[in-house]
């Protein structure tokens, strides 16, 4: 057990703090929210500077492009970009952290030089097209269907909950290739263009009142076979493949961002007295450990990613990473909730900041895998309880 | 950075649990908590010992000192293994007084504590009792029930293998609340000595003893874990294991999670001895091994409310160390305030200021 950082690592941190003190100040103001074009040139330009800086797809393998660093050393750059208040990864979130692995671990070497080179340069966003009206949790029972004709598959069917839908150039989707065969067997991963004839985006509305994710409507949408990654009626194990990639690291920069918060939140409630209140102050208090404790276990998860990758582990998801979803959720509602007492009736006011968050925080429990679903995958998986219904 | 178990505290923790499966198996756990309540359970004087000559309390000393040289990760490790198998005793007090105290080094003097809560466990069998509270740290003699002793009154332990003695007037100071100087040797010559005071670092002394209690929680919370699973995983109702009901399902999951939140947090505090990832550790582990041992017990069904079952042992033991060291008011509070003071800076730099950070 060593929380120390090596020499290399110590090296890594200051280089990379002092190209972040020289780079931000130089970016252009945030834009505003709900201009998706400018988000999305703001969010390609930054990712350009971290190209150019050598920061690009950091925990990439390096015969995809990436720097093949460390997962200690992407847990480096997470917190110190936080720190620094870097911009977040916005629209490349899909390139860099699901399709764009999945490429590199799953596509031939023509599909890896297509595609993986734009996104981490900044110049192509991807959006996810999994979740269907009909297949949330389930999403193994999909059922957009993509028939073969010739060397393309006709592709229709809908897709939801796609964020960045109206300002991506590609689409990594799921999609039915084998009607016969039931679940997960029987569909393919295949890159499709959001230009394609065929593609309708409509945005959707999320409570928080803004524009984040959209519907995709695909009517006989035609995509080269040449666009499908992994062998036909094989799309879920590619998909899993990708899934395990994520090691239960990838809300640590979340996390220093709540600490923070958190500790901005105790300084507001006692200027505006509320920090009297005992029971507020132990709700923050229990807070401060809770997201300690996940900052702690995200080095536990890298140290484990850092051990299987030098052993040459399957990359099976471990403990850590579910546990990190289920605690890291709730913690990031329960820290919104204790900011709403800290503000009193200010956080009434949709305009404040930490309203806003507080109503996004109300998707962390249901994205990227439901609470449930993640109690399901702990109970069967990792407990070895049978399986439920 | 590589955050897991070395290969040498794999194999330390390994040989603690093989030692406590010989030398504690359940039967001796039952033994002591049939014992008559009156008569306050007494302590396994020849487990002590044998708990002493393996290097239980002596651990963290140098060899020259007849230590094994080991730093706290490692102790953290063996008392999780005590906690994971319920073993009795001021076990915390002990280690602490381990080069403080003669005798505690090697289990022949059994030392417990006086601190915050005004308890004291095990006060009838212990030879000596460390006074924690102010700004030094000093150590009695129990035999002769003078000082700080004099008001001590016996509980009727909650705990059937844990005597307790409350003292009302004692009152609960911050973990770390002072620093000081080094370390001193506290002699405890025999029923006559009078109180002694050295130069430990009470603060300190504090902070190890919640988080090496804290790792006792951590046990017992992964131990009722494994006996929920196993019960959920046997268990048949409907025609079916009951481990298979998602309502059953959730319940252990979030078990799990409590138990590596709470073991993350744990073994960091080890590390990094900050106040705030000893009170966080603290605060994490007795709520998973309360929470477990109540989702435990509720899981075994009506078997879960028997004397029979060794679930209520878990809950009760649970209750006991929640309350010493740190309670859970003073760790949030600790927390909190910490808050104030600039909580929210950089973590993996913390961790490299170890030791002295308390």
């Amino acid at each position: 057990m060593d929380l120390t950082l090596t020499r290399e690592e110590e090296d890594f941190r200051r280089r990379l703090r002092d190209w972040l003190h020289r780079t931000l100040p130089t970016l252009p103001p945030k834009p505003s929210p709900a201009d998706w074009p400018a988000r999305r040139a703001y969010d390609c330009a930054w990712q350009r500077a971290l190209y150019d800086a050598g920061y690009a797809g950091l925990h990439w393998p390096a015969d995809a492009g990436g720097r093949g660093a460390t997962p200690t050393q992407h847990l480096i750059f997470l917190e110190e970009a936080e720190l620094a208040g870097a911009p977040y990864v916005g629209a490349n979130f899909v390139g860099l952290l699901h399709a764009g692995p999945t490429i590199a671990v799953e596509g031939t070497a023509a599909q890896q030089a297509r595609w993986l080179p734009p996104v981490l340069r900044g110049e192509e966003v991807w959006c996810q097209g999994f979740s269907e009206p009909e297949a949330g949790s389930d999403l193994a029972s999909l059922r957009t269907r993509a028939v073969r004709d010739g060397d393309a598959y006709v592709v229709t069917g809908s897709k939801t909950w796609t964020s960045h839908a109206e300002v991506a150039d590609w689409c990594e989707l799921l999609v039915r290739t084998d009607p016969s065969a039931p679940g997960h067997r029987g569909l393919s991963w295949l890159a499709m263009r959001m230009d394609a004839p065929g593609v309708t985006v409509r945005p959707l509305r999320t409570l928080a009142g803004s524009m984040e994710f959209a519907e995709l409507f695909l009517d006989e949408v035609r995509v080269p076979v040449a666009q499908r990654v992994g062998a036909e009626n094989d799309g879920w194990r590619v998909t899993m493949v990708t899934l395990s990639f994520e090691r239960g690291t990838a809300f640590a920069g979340e996390v220093v961002a709540c600490r923070r918060t958190l500790a901005l939140l105790a300084r507001a409630a006692k200027e505006n007295g509320r920090w009297e209140d005992a029971a507020l102050r132990r709700r923050l208090g229990r807070l401060n450990a809770e997201f300690t404790a996940l900052w702690r276990l995200a080095q536990w998860n890298a140290s484990e990613a850092a051990h299987a990758l030098r052993t040459g582990g399957n990359g099976v998801p471990g403990v850590g990473a579910s546990v990190f979803k289920l605690r890291y959720s709730h913690a990031r509602q329960e820290l919104y909730d204790a900011a709403s007492e800290a503000l009193g009736p200010l956080s009434l006011d949709a305009s404040h900041e930490w309203t806003l968050e507080r109503l996004s925080s109300l998707s962390y429990t249901i994205a990227a895998g439901t609470s449930q679903i993640q109690q399901n995958i702990i109970a069967e998986r990792i407990l070895g309880l049978p399986r439920g219904r | 950075m590589d955050f897991r178990l070395s290969e040498d505290q794999r194999a330390l923790r390994a040989g603690m649990r093989d030692l406590l499966v010989a030398r504690f198996p359940r039967e001796k756990l039952r033994e002591s908590a049939e014992a008559d309540p009156a008569k306050r359970a007494p302590l396994d004087r020849a487990l002590w010992r044998e708990l002493g000559e393996i290097g239980v309390f002596s651990l963290r000393l140098s060899e020259k000192e007849g230590g094994a040289g080991l730093g706290l990760p490692e102790a953290v490790l063996v008392f999780e293994e005590a906690g994971r198998a319920l073993l009795p005793g001021p076990l915390a007090a002990s280690h602490l007084a381990a080069g403080l105290v003669s005798g505690a080094a090697d289990g022949t003097t059994v030392v417990t504590a006086l601190e915050g809560a005004g308890l004291a466990e095990h006060l009838d069998s212990a030879d000596a009792v460390l006074l924690c509270e102010g700004p030094t740290v000093r150590a009695f003699p129990v035999g002769d029930g003078a000082g700080p002793l004099a008001t001590a009154r016996p509980l009727r332990s909650v705990d059937p293998t844990t005597p307790l003695h409350h003292l009302p007037e004692a009152h609960e100071v911050p973990c770390g609340a002072e620093r000081a100087s080094r370390t001193g040797r506290l002699p405890v010559a025999g029923a006559s000595a009078t109180a002694t005071a050295a130069a430990v670092d009470p603060g300190r002394l504090r902070a190890e003893a919640a988080l090496l209690t804290a790792a006792q929680q951590l046990g017992s919370a992964a131990r009722t874990l494994e006996m929920a699973v196993a019960h959920a995983k046997s268990r048949t109702q409907f025609g079916r294991p009951i481990g298979a009901f998602q309502a059953v399902q959730h319940l252990c999951a979030r078990m799990l999670a409590r138990t590596e939140i709470a073991r993350s947090s744990v073994y960091a505090a080890s590390l990094a001895m900050t106040l705030g990832d000893i009170s966080g550790a603290k605060l994490l582990a007795d709520e998973a091994a309360v929470r477990n041992a109540r989702d435990c017990l509720q899981l075994h069904g009506g078997l879960g409310f028997t004397w029979e079952a060794d679930v209520h042992l878990h809950l009760k033991r649970a209750w006991v160390r929640q309350a010493q060291w740190q309670s859970t008011e003073r760790a949030e509070e600790a927390l909190a305030a910490a808050l104030l003071e600039g909580a929210g800076d950089c973590m993996t730099e913390t961790a490299n200021r170890v030791n002295g950070a308390v």
